[in-house]
């Protein structure tokens, strides 16, 4: 396993390398220069701003220089937020954004397994009916139409909770992880009814209860570990997903987290700034799919020893 | 084992999908929703004809009123008739969501079969492959293939099924890994099968339960997707619509006018329920071990 | 599988009633008071600000939101009325001007202070516009301080002695300015951020005077010279400033402090206003209006605006190369309509250029809606009905504000001139890249007044002008803007010659004027003495608290 683990990290090298020269090349080539206006910019401004961020060297050399920054851990100064460095900026976005997406995959988990598992006992009963047709309208519920109407009825209506902030008031980080969590938790349900429908067909499960062992049990000791393997093969895009693409539920509840950082700085075309989120996700990404592959094959024996074995 | 018992079926023939067509039709709530889907389809298709107003037809001085006799599901704000955009809304968003995840589909599944089964180098840089795509920043991707393609629906597709497989392709490569250690995998091996053969008549099949799961997932998700990618200026314009855009207008005035979220929210998740029924449908049928329930 | 059932169903209700449960007992601490009402008690003005701002500096910041900010932490020389706009005493107590108007003599009052206690005077004034007009500085606002005499020389570097620019510190509390020409709205300039002045060892401890993002501007380093002193900047969150006991005037003000919310989007802003987490919102969605208006809420404020909504033409463009074609689209787009069912809030529909009484200006117009005109002038042009006239773009920013307008003009050309119109919307950047190198057929634009005077929006569509973007010239147009206006003897000289000039403009219709921007804003009533003006600009040192007899929350 550690050889495994180790073996990935080595590849994720190259990875981030493509990557990074892959934006580098995207953003540089993007219409539109971080400092156009509304108004006109005078040639003699444009010429010294791109003198200060050394935007009039050759691409290559620009390239170069960053990446020998990058290596040196610092991801330069924001172009928009002026002042700012890039660093200060993911460390500013990160703790609220990091927060808000383990207490959605909490959200997403407990509901979503127990209520594919719940669907999977009784295929084709009520009681696979509801969770199920629950979780659909969690995924056909996007999050800018199921945070608003959680407002709407908590926060305006009710007035139990506050519509937007993020440890300000108590009781503002509730809604904002119940809208992000739940359409995850549809998908895990989905994905763990399915997984478990496959696992409580086989042999061994038939084996276990024909010992007579009581369902609970079974489930619980036997079942969900197979069952599951597809939910794990999600989580880590999931967790990722979650990260970057808390934009929307950002927005909605006024959180100061890293996805609005990430839209806005592509939408102003802040360089450095698209280029340091980026290389931040990106290694978040390696980082959870490898812990899911790793996951999987420790749910899986059968994986255990090919992972062993190979190369 | 009733494996085995369904590799001797599979050698005979075809008779798996005969036999996936005889439980699909047993299921009720599958016909259901392919009824739905059929008439969804239909309606589409045969909007031009039937829609009692054009898409475009404003009538500013009505501006959003509710459901009347005139016009049953109500006006938006330029006095345009509700239904008449349901309707070609969704010929937009049908199109866009089949064809888009089937691209996916096509992609992720044999990307993700091939990572799985092969393994070894391959599969590692097959699924690096896959990481790189996951990271890279999709709406700067998105803004520049629109500057270079320029702006068309095919376009919409394409950035949308090159998102959609990577998740795709992920499940598939676990679920391949897991089965290809499987007895009776080992056992075509022994019988010295081709890997294609394989791959094709035992590690596809017993993959089809969670493609088809997650397959079910994508579709709503590529009509939202759609949506946010025609709102950035990709994809349609208006004065087209598609229910993923007509539900993004609706979210903003569904206090004042909630006719304008509710009737293309029914529509899109009637589409949905009716995916999810045929999709579950479709997964028991499929799957060889039901068949001794 | 018979047994199965209890202990699903038990999972599955516990689950849920632990969700429900979780959320009733948290909710319990929810309901402690809002913002709005303990910052009546505590004197805390919570302000919703539009977006994070970029830069506090006063040279290099160029929004909206920046403007906000900085009028709290900064204060010119003159302050400008918060209703009517006059010129008031800021830093000078008083002025004269030159017979000729062209020389600016400024009396400084010996008791302002800067926030951290350091003497204030015009030898600050002199430092902080040299600094502004340093090239490497990045200060889009430069042009500003172009009516001052040498300042466009220096900037451009043609002179490079900052001696000769027409600014002097005749003592430590005498500035006098000479400008190029007599400037009628020079004491109007003096209140906008760029001409602010910046404390000068701050500066130069963080950095070079001309350095750009230095960290002189973060919280505990900042010193102004404004009511307010900068308390705390989290990133994405809020600025929170508080009331500066150097300020010159600080008995009189009476807010406590202020917290500025970063609320990009205007639907979240408007939910928070109502929750109570904010005395004013700054936006108002368009479809809210309407609920507002029918339950006359006092909250509501709706009030002109300097600024106008328009489409500009591409002149080069082959079909839109004739004046004709181009007066029949602007006469064939229903502003009534616009304003009244889309827009929905009191905008005017606009026929000229110039917002209407812009000191004193009435631009004079003959455009109107004349669809039969409209069809006789594109029949004259070669298109009779529409026909031959080929598929032609609106480019607007991604926006829905923006969309439904060019819906509606879109479909109103096809209606009354019979020809096809394609929407396209560009995300942000993109867009302003397109319209600047011309890539376009006819594009979404807006301009709001840095000041008032219809020289500010004429002086756009100069032969050269950065901001012409149309390809339109005319040399009679730039010699009345450049020369005749400037020379005018007299006011009403002044303002006869802008309407000569812009009804040249409106004859060639490079531009179609659309609307007249109102600003909508959402204000507690509990926020007293918060005055409306054109220029959407509050006096945070006039606003005070006071919680109305019953609460409504």
């Amino acid at each position: 396993m550690l050889r495994f683990a180790l073996n990935r990290l080595l590849q994720a090298i190259p990875v981030l390398l493509i990557v990074i020269s892959a934006t580098f090349l995207l953003v540089h080539s993007a219409p539109g220069g971080p400092f156009s206006a509304d108004k006109a910019v005078p040639p003699e401004v444009i010429k010294a701003l791109e003198a200060q961020y050394n935007l009039d060297q050759p691409l290559w050399q620009q390239y170069v220089s960053y990446l020998s920054d990058v290596v040196r851990g610092d991801f330069g100064p924001s172009f928009k937020y002026s002042g700012r460095s890039v660093n200060e900026l993911i460390a500013a976005g990160l703790p609220a954004t990091a927060e808000l997406a383990l207490y959605a995959m909490l959200v997403a988990l407990i509901i979503g397994i127990s209520a594919g598992v719940a669907a999977a006992m009784r295929p084709n009963t009520l009681q696979d009916y509801l969770p199920m047709s629950a979780a659909m309208i969690g995924i056909c519920m996007p999050s800018f139409l199921f945070g608003p109407l959680m407002v709407l009825v908590f926060g305006i209506h009710l007035e139990w909770l506050p519509v937007s902030g993020w440890g300000d008031m108590p009781g503002d980080k509730i809604l904002p992880s119940i809208t992000l969590g739940t359409g995850y938790a549809a998908y895990i349900a989905r994905l763990s009814r399915g997984g478990m429908l496959e696992v409580l067909s086989q042999d061994y499960i038939r084996t276990a209860r024909a010992k007579g062992l009581s369902e609970p049990l079974i489930i619980i000791k036997h079942a969900l570990r197979g069952g599951l393997i597809p939910v794990v093969a999600f989580l880590g895009p999931a967790f990722a997903g979650l990260l970057g693409g808390s934009f929307v539920v950002e927005t909605i509840f006024q959180i100061p987290g890293l996805g609005r950082f990430y839209v806005q700085a592509a939408f102003n075309r802040d360089y450095t700034m698209i280029l340091g989120m980026t290389i931040f996700f990106a290694t978040l990404i390696i980082l959870f799919n490898l812990l899911s592959d790793m996951l999987a094959i420790w749910l899986n024996p059968k994986l255990r020893h090919q992972a062993g074995g190979r190369d | 084992m009733p494996q085995d018992n369904r590799h001797h079926k599979d050698t005979q023939g075809t008779s798996l999908w005969r036999d996936a067509w005889v439980k699909l039709c047993k299921n009720y709530l599958a016909l259901f929703g392919l009824a739905v889907l059929s008439l969804l389809c239909l309606v589409s298709l045969l909007t031009p004809w039937i829609a009692p107003y054009g898409y475009e037809e404003q009538n500013l001085l009505i501006g959003a009123s509710g459901p009347s006799l005139q016009h049953w599901l109500g006006t938006d704000i330029f006095g345009r008739d509700m239904l008449t955009r349901i309707m070609y809304g969704g010929r937009v968003s049908l199109t866009v969501g089949f064809i888009a995840t089937a691209v996916a589909l096509l992609i992720g599944v044999l990307w993700g079969a091939v990572a799985g089964y092969v393994g070894g180098r391959t599969d590692a840089l097959m699924m690096r492959i896959v990481d790189i795509m996951y990271a890279l920043p999709f709406m700067i991707f998105i803004v520049l293939l629109m500057v270079v393609l320029g702006r068309n629906i095919l376009l919409l597709f394409l950035a949308i099924g090159a998102v959609e497989w990577l998740t795709m392709a992920r499940i598939v490569r676990s679920q391949v890994m897991a089965l290809r250690k499987q007895e009776f995998v080992e056992a075509a091996h022994s019988l010295g099968l081709s890997q294609w053969t394989i791959i094709r008549r035992h590690i596809i099949p017993n993959t089809l339960g969670p493609v088809i799961v997650y397959t079910t997932l994508t579709i709503p998700n590529v009509m939202l997707l759609e949506a946010f990618l025609s709102f950035l200026g990709l994809g349609i314009q208006p004065p087209q619509s598609s229910w993923g855009l007509l539900i993004n207008y609706g979210v903003e005035t569904m206090e004042e006018y909630p006719w304008l979220l509710i009737f293309p929210g029914i529509a899109l998740s009637l589409t949905l329920f009716a995916l999810n029924f045929v999709g579950d449908g479709l997964r028991d049928a499929l799957d060889p071990r039901t068949s001794k329930d | 599988m018979k047994r199965q059932e209890s202990g699903s169903i038990f999972t599955l209700c516990s689950v849920y009633a632990f969700t429900l449960l979780s959320v009733l007992t948290l909710s319990g601490c929810g309901a402690s008071e809002n913002n709005v009402s303990a910052g009546n008690r505590s004197g805390t003005l919570h302000w919703g600000n539009g977006t994070e701002p970029q830069s506090l500096d006063p040279h290099i910041a160029t929004g909206v939101p920046e403007h906000k900010i900085i009028t709290a932490l900064m204060e010119g020389l003159v302050l400008k009325d918060s209703k009517t706009l006059e010129p008031r005493p800021g830093v000078a107590t008083s002025w004269d001007i030159s017979d000729d108007g062209r020389v600016y003599t400024f009396y400084l009052r010996k008791n302002a202070r800067w926030s951290n206690g350091d003497p204030h005077n015009a030898h600050d004034y002199v430092w902080s516009w040299w600094r502004a007009l340093q090239p490497a500085l990045g200060n889009l606002y430069a042009y500003m301080y172009f009516s001052i005499d040498n300042a466009k020389e220096y900037y451009e570097g043609s002179i490079k002695d900052f001696d000769r620019v027409g600014v002097k510190a005749l003592d430590d509390f005498t500035l006098q300015v000479r400008l190029k020409n007599p400037t009628p709205y020079f004491l109007q300039l003096l209140d906008h951020y760029s001409l602010y002045p910046v404390h000068r060892p701050t500066v130069e401890k963080f950095g070079a005077a001309d350095e750009r993002g230095t960290r002189w501007t973060y919280e505990g380093n900042l010193v102004g010279n404004g009511a307010f002193q900068l308390l705390e900047w989290k990133i994405n969150r809020r600025v929170v400033v508080e009331r500066n006991p150097y300020y010159w005037d600080s008995e009189n003000v009476r807010l406590n402090k202020i917290v500025f919310y970063p609320t990009e989007n205007a639907i979240t802003e408007e939910r928070m206003f109502r929750a109570g987490q904010l005395h004013y919102s700054g936006t108002v969605p368009a479809d809210k209006i309407a609920a507002y208006q029918s339950r006359k809420d006092p909250a509501l404020h709706i009030d002109p605006y300097l600024g106008i909504y328009f489409y500009r033409i591409n002149t080069r463009v082959p079909q839109l190369q004739d004046k004709r074609v181009r007066r029949a689209l602007g006469m064939t787009i229903d502003r009534d309509q616009i304003t009244q069912r889309i827009l929905k809030a009191g905008q005017i529909p606009a026929y000229a250029m110039t917002p209407p009484n812009t000191m004193g200006y009435f631009p004079e117009s003959d455009l109107q809606f004349n669809p039969q005109a409209a069809r006789e002038l594109l029949a004259e042009a070669g298109y009779p009905n529409g026909e031959g006239f080929p598929v032609t773009e609106i480019l607007y920013n991604t926006s829905e504000g923006h969309r439904k307008i060019a819906v509606a003009i879109q479909q109103m050309w096809k209606k009354h001139l019979n020809i096809d119109v394609k929407l396209l919307n560009q995300e942000w950047k993109v867009y302003l890249n397109s319209v600047n190198v011309s890539d376009y057929e006819i594009a979404r634009a807006g301009w709001i007044g840095d000041y008032v005077d219809p020289n500010n929006f004429l002086d756009m569509f100069l032969c050269n002008g950065g901001n012409n973007r149309t390809g339109w010239c005319n040399a009679d147009y730039d010699q009345l803007i450049l020369d005749a206006a400037p020379s005018a003897k007299s006011h009403a000289e002044r303002l006869a010659i802008f309407t000569r000039a812009e009804k040249m403009l409106l004859e060639d219709m490079p531009v179609i004027p659309i609307y007249i921007y109102t600003s909508n804003k959402l204000v507690n009533p509990s926020v007293k003495n918060f005055s409306d003006n054109i220029l959407n600009q509050p006096s945070f040192k006039e606003i005070y608290l006071e919680a109305e007899e019953e609460e409504d929350h």
